[in-house]
């Protein structure tokens, strides 16, 4: 779960690390107010869940509380990369001496936690990394001893930081790491890190929480937005269904991640377009399940056809039979390409055949993958 | 031989009371997978299909001689039932788990370094020598013996690819599913380094998807350390950068993870990497006729 800057900023605030002074606005007006109340020279910054915001128009500066007003105007309501804009920060101009970078990030690979720091802040973390590899500092530390000042203390006298800056540098990184291991962040950042008359300032903030600790963070789950911008899959979301629009014409539905993307690629390789990827999970037995996973997936309107591949062991087919049966009587209908093996496959097809003479759905049974690919390609019109 | 898992593997199941756990260990014991006792905390005493069921991990393993187990417990406890597993010594955990809280995986691998325990998983379907043992929830009908290692970080798929392989009349001698998450406890390398040293395989087979780097780090191994012939499959070619694909661990973050660096990386190491379902029969076959 990723959290709003202004989000974000809140809880840095709360753990000892200055932000700009500044509020969110809902309206032009609210935005005027704020500059006003911040002496007029601002930054206004749309509140969407995307990367590279200011380059797409996303962040904004305005001499005076008017231009701050107009700017609010024209990004409020607004799409950036495809997010809607309802709210803008609105905060004070910083004066700029020097941009730092510091992030906290797991390191799965190496199955630790670690620290990021480099005197180039403004550009991400991956473009400093490549362009400036020397620049970027790293510090893998024992998630039970926490990162140690001595630790951060070694790397900034070697690459030479002004010996006054380091103290607060070294507080600023504590308090990142306290927020990270208080939240289970996989992922914390302050770019750009402003150095200023008076300190450092959080000039941005991004906090993005492992989502199976939430349960542990409940008051987080209220700070919720799904950063989706495909609508079908910001409802999927919220349905809490395993599902991604690739962009063609033939639905996917497996049970399994690994058999859900085997089947879209087999798909691609045979001449077609996946429209796709739904995963049912494991142990579907429910055929309401897989009635909510097929209408979801019909719901894209350019699915001319649907691919059901379910490799059964706790999964029994009768029900995900009973499933695509409801589905086609509920929702649009159109052919279905259906691969059942396992646990009472012969119960399933013929729940399948029984349905398709008595209603005409079209419905095709496969033995393999291969030929389930092949059909569904043939069903769509396209193919090799 | 085989690796991992056994006619000698005794193992314990923790949280055999649970829905799940019941279920599973009754077709673990239908194999003939040598269940020895089951751990449910306050639960100690009764009896599971005739297994006798504990509530301490201590207790069950000095009492059955127990040198593995399999945990069925939900994500909010199995945390402590990995290090409970950790601390009765055994040799093998095999968590079939998913949804643990990343902060708890990572505490886990700290506990595990200073151990003598193997992890595999969590969120894996587990490990199976056919004809020996099954300890996990791999269907019985899609193995059969012989002298093909597998490793996978996706179950059903590994399900199908291995049916596909039994009915072509290419047996295994283990199947590893290390799991789908982004920090699992044996990785697809570890794996290759116990195939590579095992008597009872020829040939390895690698079932890699996007996201991470340990198909990568694998590719590393086969290249400088690895004797026997490796045949590769990746999933996701067509997968969009930016989306989880179900898995926590399958998603192409930046430039990392695609499957074609994957598939670079394994075929530069000298594996034979191939597209699509079938054509992993027809190049194993190839290699071990």
């Amino acid at each position: 779960m990723r959290l709003h800057e202004y989000q974000a900023k809140r809880i840095f605030e709360e753990h000892g690390i200055s932000i700009p002074k500044g509020r969110v606005a809902e309206t032009s007006e609210e935005a005027r107010e704020i500059a006003k109340e911040l002496g007029g020279e601002v930054v206004v910054k749309a509140q969407v869940l995307v990367g590279g915001r200011g380059k797409a128009g996303g962040i904004k500066k305005a001499e005076n509380p008017d231009e701050a007003g107009k700017i609010a105007d024209g990004l409020i309501g607004s799409y950036i990369k495809g997010h809607k804009v309802e709210k803008v920060l609105v905060e004070e101009a910083l004066d700029i001496k020097a941009e730092y970078y510091v992030g906290y990030v797991i390191d799965k690979s190496r199955k630790r936690p670690a620290l990021i720091l480099s005197r180039r802040g403004g550009m991400n973390v991956e473009e400093i990394a490549e362009k400036y590899p020397d620049d970027v500092i790293r510090i893998h530390f024992d998630p039970l001893w926490g990162l140690r000042d001595y630790q951060v203390r070694k790397v900034l006298y070697e690459a030479n930081f002004d010996s006054n800056e380091i103290p607060e540098l070294l507080k600023i990184a504590k308090n990142l790491c306290t927020i990270a291991f208080k939240f289970e962040a996989e992922l914390t950042e302050i770019n750009p890190l402003i150095l200023t008359d008076a300190g450092f300032v959080a000039a941005d903030a991004r906090l993005n929480i492992d989502d199976n600790s939430l349960y542990r963070n409940p008051e987080l789950l209220k700070l919720r937005d799904a950063t989706e911008v495909d609508e079908l899959e910001r409802e999927a979301v919220l349905k809490g269904l395993n599902y991604v629009r690739i962009g063609g014409d033939i639905g996917i539905v497996a049970n399994g991640a690994g058999l859900a993307m085997a089947t879209m690629d087999l798909i691609q390789l045979m001449g077609g377009r996946p429209a796709n990827f739904l995963d049912t999970g494991g142990g579907l037995s429910d055929p309401q399940k897989m009635r909510m996973c097929l209408e979801h997936v019909v719901r894209d309107e350019n699915v001319k056809v649907v691919f059901v591949n379910i490799f059964a062991e706790i999964t029994r087919c009768e029900k995900v039979a009973e499933g695509i049966v409801l589905a086609m009587d509920t929702s649009r209908r159109i052919p279905h390409v259906v691969k059942l093996a396992g646990t009472n496959e012969e119960l399933g097809k013929q729940l399948l055949r029984e349905f398709a003479e008595r209603s005409g759905a079209e419905i095709y049974l496969v033995d393999s993958i291969e030929e389930g690919a092949k059909k569904a390609v043939e069903v769509a019109g396209g193919g090799v | 031989m085989a690796i991992l898992v056994d006619e000698r593997t005794r193992v314990i199941v923790q949280g055999i009371t649970g829905f799940q756990g019941k279920f599973q260990t009754k077709r673990m014991l239908e194999y003939g997978t040598k269940i020895v006792g089951g751990v449910s905390p306050g639960k100690g005493g009764q009896e599971v299909f005739g297994i006798p069921v504990f509530n301490t991990m201590d207790e069950a393993v000095e009492e059955t001689g127990a040198n593995t187990s399999i945990i069925y417990v939900p994500a909010r406890f199995a945390y402590d039932a990995v290090l409970e597993a950790i601390d009765s010594e055994l040799d093998l955990v095999v968590c079939v788990t998913e949804g643990i809280p990343l902060y708890d995986e990572m505490r886990v691998h700290l506990r595990l370094e200073n151990s003598r325990t193997v992890l595999i998983g969590p969120n894996c379907p587990g490990v199976i020598s056919p004809g020996k043992s099954k300890v996990g929830l791999l269907p019985d009908r899609c193995f059969a013996p012989g002298r093909l290692g597998i490793v996978s970080r996706s179950g059903t798929l590994t399900y199908q690819i291995s049916e596909n392989l039994t009915k072509a009349g290419i047996g295994q001698s283990t199947v590893v599913g290390i799991g789908g998450d982004p920090m699992p406890g044996l990785t697809f390398r570890d794996v290759l380094e116990m195939f590579e040293e095992d008597d009872g395989t020829d040939t390895v087979l690698l079932i890699g998807e996007i996201g991470g780097s340990a198909e990568e780090e694998a590719a590393e191994y086969i290249a400088t350390k690895m004797s026997k012939p490796v045949v590769g499959y990746i999933a996701g070619v067509t997968a969009p950068p930016g989306k989880k694909m179900g898995h926590a661990g399958a998603i192409i973050e930046g430039r990392k993870g695609t499957a074609e660096s994957k598939i670079d990386a394994l075929m530069d190491a000298g594996v034979t990497v191939v597209q699509s379902l079938q054509d992993v029969v027809d190049a194993i076959r190839n290699i071990m006729q």
